[in-house]
């Protein structure tokens, strides 16, 4: 890896303690990534990101910033990231999925907090991660009363700006979201001091639709009964997307797709004939939290399709193009960033259901695990319907519950491992 | 041709052996799982031997947590198929098959033979064995004294899901003079209470779900099997081989 302490001592670090965490990721890539057989080539870059994830990406953003741009850290996917782009700034991904950041947010946070925003929390104020050291700003929403109550301790650490994410789908609600849209642009301009044209919107609203229309292409290999790739390196690029250059990302995705396409007329599958395939469903999968993926392939299923915020949710739909004015287009992206995306805070929420069917259908998935970060309390809730209308529809469906540690590796290994011999593994 | 089934739970290990047609136990052993899964793996394999057949003529598969501890299984297979298979073989093809086991409760929904649907209990020992062998340890006794114990005492309630806190909950018991009799059968009924909540998300008791059929430890426990059914307002039956249901499943699934 190339010597980056100084630049994490520039942003401030606890370096000691984040050289722990150096210490440990490559142990886990090596052991979860480099162990799989007949990897495409295409996945190096990937490797590589990953390999120097506080390095690499962060650099660009360090070189960034000294040319006077500025860096927008968020942590949903209901923010929309054509904003800040479109403001001359760059947009990095915060979420965190690491337990190494835990503790940290449990001196703050009640220990009945998800895993996710007890990291986040940590990573900002133990000071070992770099991104939550780069942003000038943390767009913070109002999805869960975790997160909320959250941004208001994170605030007396970090500059937050709040975006009041409405609950429910009526037309006031959209009109509401579309306020706020336009108040985040106010801000991105502030932060910037560069005007949001209509031109410079739609430049990055065609940016980011190119990058959704990748991830798809990448996921369409997922629907053949031969897979080229597996489930661990698609959740990889979904999580690298996240924080990455849209348009080298772009590119990346695409060369590996061509790759595939070669992959798919020789009729090449990283998985053995008749692996059970599995879509999950559930909450996010933030980088590194690679658990169920690993868990599940290593006992010879496949991860077919994620139904989360780290899959289908982030990039199944674009945005409407079509839009010229400003005010066409913050309705295209209302329509998308708040009617496309089917999180368990709104109520109801059955177009999740009906997604997650059509989804199993699409992907051709033998059975469902609906995944649930410890604590998080909407997700839980709504698996009574998830279990309950998938198994009306004659559906598998295994619920677990799981967190960033891996002290019930065992455990999952064991309900998994039931769950794909119930299906005839 | 004979066929082993090998089941190492948290606790205690159960092997069988079958015959070639798979339709009669031959033989049982139950021995504490002790600290090292290898050697009770090895003693079993020895029990096994001693048996009076070659090993190259007896099919083994091993379950259990402890299964990845048997060098010489033919195959391994999780303990809720082998549970369910075992379930069937002893109970009926349609069952809600309930086991209470050292560490793990576990609900599985056989249909036609079938796995269909399981639960397991989450990673605290609530509602497990181990949560009545910790009871029974505070108050001093042997798990059959306790349970002899539970029989004769009267219900009483202890609230504290979590083992630890029970157990603090029953030294304030014990101070307060309460009799040693209706703890246990407290405990008894605090594990019930959260075995029901388990086996009621998946239909146990209601119509259309079939039997309930209690494997583990506790299928000789009376007060057990009386206790359940009367909190799932449903028949609760088991099998003098209940306790092997895992293992008798492990050899019935050897090819």
């Amino acid at each position: 890896m190339a010597d980056y302490r100084k630049m994490w001592e520039d942003l401030g670090m606890d370096v000691k303690t984040h050289d722990l965490l150096c210490e440990a990721l490559p142990g886990a890539v090596i052991e979860v990534y480099f162990s799989q057989e007949n990897r495409p080539v295409g996945m190096d870059y990937f490797n590589a990101v990953v390999a120097e994830i506080h390095g690499l990406r962060p650099a660009e953003l360090a070189e960034h910033k000294k040319k006077g741009g500025k860096v927008v850290g968020t942590f949903c996917i209901h923010v929309p990231d054509e904003v800040p782009i479109a403001a001359g700034a760059i947009a990095t991904g915060l979420c965190s999925g690491s337990q190494f950041w835990v503790p940290g947010g449990e001196k703050k946070l009640p220990a009945a907090t998800c895993p996710l925003i007890k990291a986040s929390l940590g990573a900002r104020f133990d000071r070992t991660c770099p991104f939550f050291r780069l942003a000038d700003i943390f767009v913070g929403e109002t999805t869960c009363d975790g997160k909320k109550k959250a941004w208001e301790i994170l605030a007396e650490d970090a500059p937050m700006y709040i975006m009041d994410i409405p609950q429910m789908k009526r037309k006031k609600d959209y009109d509401h979201w579309k306020d706020e849209i336009f108040g985040y642009i106010r801000r991105m301009e502030e932060l910037t001091g560069s005007t949001v044209t209509p031109e410079k919107l739609h430049e990055a609203i065609v940016l980011l639709n190119n990058k959704r229309k990748a991830l798809q292409r990448l996921a369409e290999f997922r629907k053949l009964e031969n897979i080229p790739i597996s489930g661990k390196d698609v959740l990889l690029i979904t999580q690298i997307a996240f924080y990455d250059d849209p348009a080298r990302l772009t590119s990346k995705i695409n060369a590996l797709c061509d790759e595939l396409d070669e992959r798919t007329r020789q009729g090449v599958s990283v998985f053995r004939k008749g692996a059970k395939r599995i879509l999950l469903t559930g909450t996010p999968l933030s980088i590194p939290n690679w658990k169920l993926h690993h868990i599940v392939e290593s006992l010879g299923g496949a991860v077919v399709c994620e139904e989360m915020c780290t899959g289908i949710r982030y990039y199944e739909e674009c945005v409407d193009e079509s839009g010229k004015t400003l005010d066409e287009m913050v309705t295209a992206l209302t329509e998308r960033y708040m009617g496309a995306i089917h999180c368990a805070c709104f109520t109801p929420n059955h177009e999740r259901i009906d997604d997650i069917k059509r989804l199993v259908r699409e992907y051709k998935a033998d059975g469902v695990i609906d995944v649930n970060l410890k604590f998080c309390g909407i997700y839980d809730t709504e698996g009574y319907f998830v279990e309950r209308e998938l198994k009306n529809a004659g559906i598998p469906v295994l619920g677990i519950e799981t967190d960033y540690t891996d002290q019930d590796a065992e455990q999952l290994k064991t309900r998994i491992g039931a769950f794909l011999e119930m299906l005839g593994n | 041709m004979f066929y082993a089934g090998i089941d190492i739970g948290s606790t205690a290990a159960k092997a069988v052996l079958m015959n070639g047609a798979k339709d009669e136990v031959l033989a049982r052993k139950l021995m504490p799982s002790g600290w090292n899964s290898r050697e009770t793996a090895e003693e079993l394999l020895q029990w096994l031997l001693s048996l009076g057949h070659e090993r190259e003529e007896i099919h083994v598969t091993a379950t259990g947590y402890g299964r990845v501890s048997v060098p010489y299984a033919d195959s391994t297979l999780t303990e809720i198929t082998c549970h369910g298979k075992g379930a069937a073989f002893l109970g009926g093809n349609d069952l809600t098959v309930i086991d209470i086991g050292g560490q793990d409760t576990k609900i599985i929904v056989l249909k036609n033979g079938r796995v269909m649907d399981f639960i397991m209990n989450d990673k605290c020992s609530a509602g497990t064995g181990k949560f009545l062998e910790v009871m029974a340890n505070r108050l001093g006794v042997t798990l059959p004294e306790f349970f002899a114990m539970a029989e004769r005492g009267k219900d009483i309630t202890i609230s504290s899901m979590c083992t630890v806190f029970a157990e603090s909950e029953i030294v304030s018991l014990m101070g307060q003079g309460t009799p040693r009799e209706d703890i246990a059968r407290g405990a008894v009924g605090s594990v019930v209470v959260k075995v029901v909540a388990l086996a009621g998300r998946k239909g146990a008791g209601t119509p259309g779900m079939g039997d309930c059929f209690l494997t583990g430890g506790f299928c000789e426990t009376p007060l057990m099997i009386h206790k359940l059914s009367g909190a799932l307002g449903a028949g609760v039956r088991t099998h003098p081989d209940a306790r092997f249901a895992g293992a008798i499943g492990a050899a019935l699934l050897g090819k």
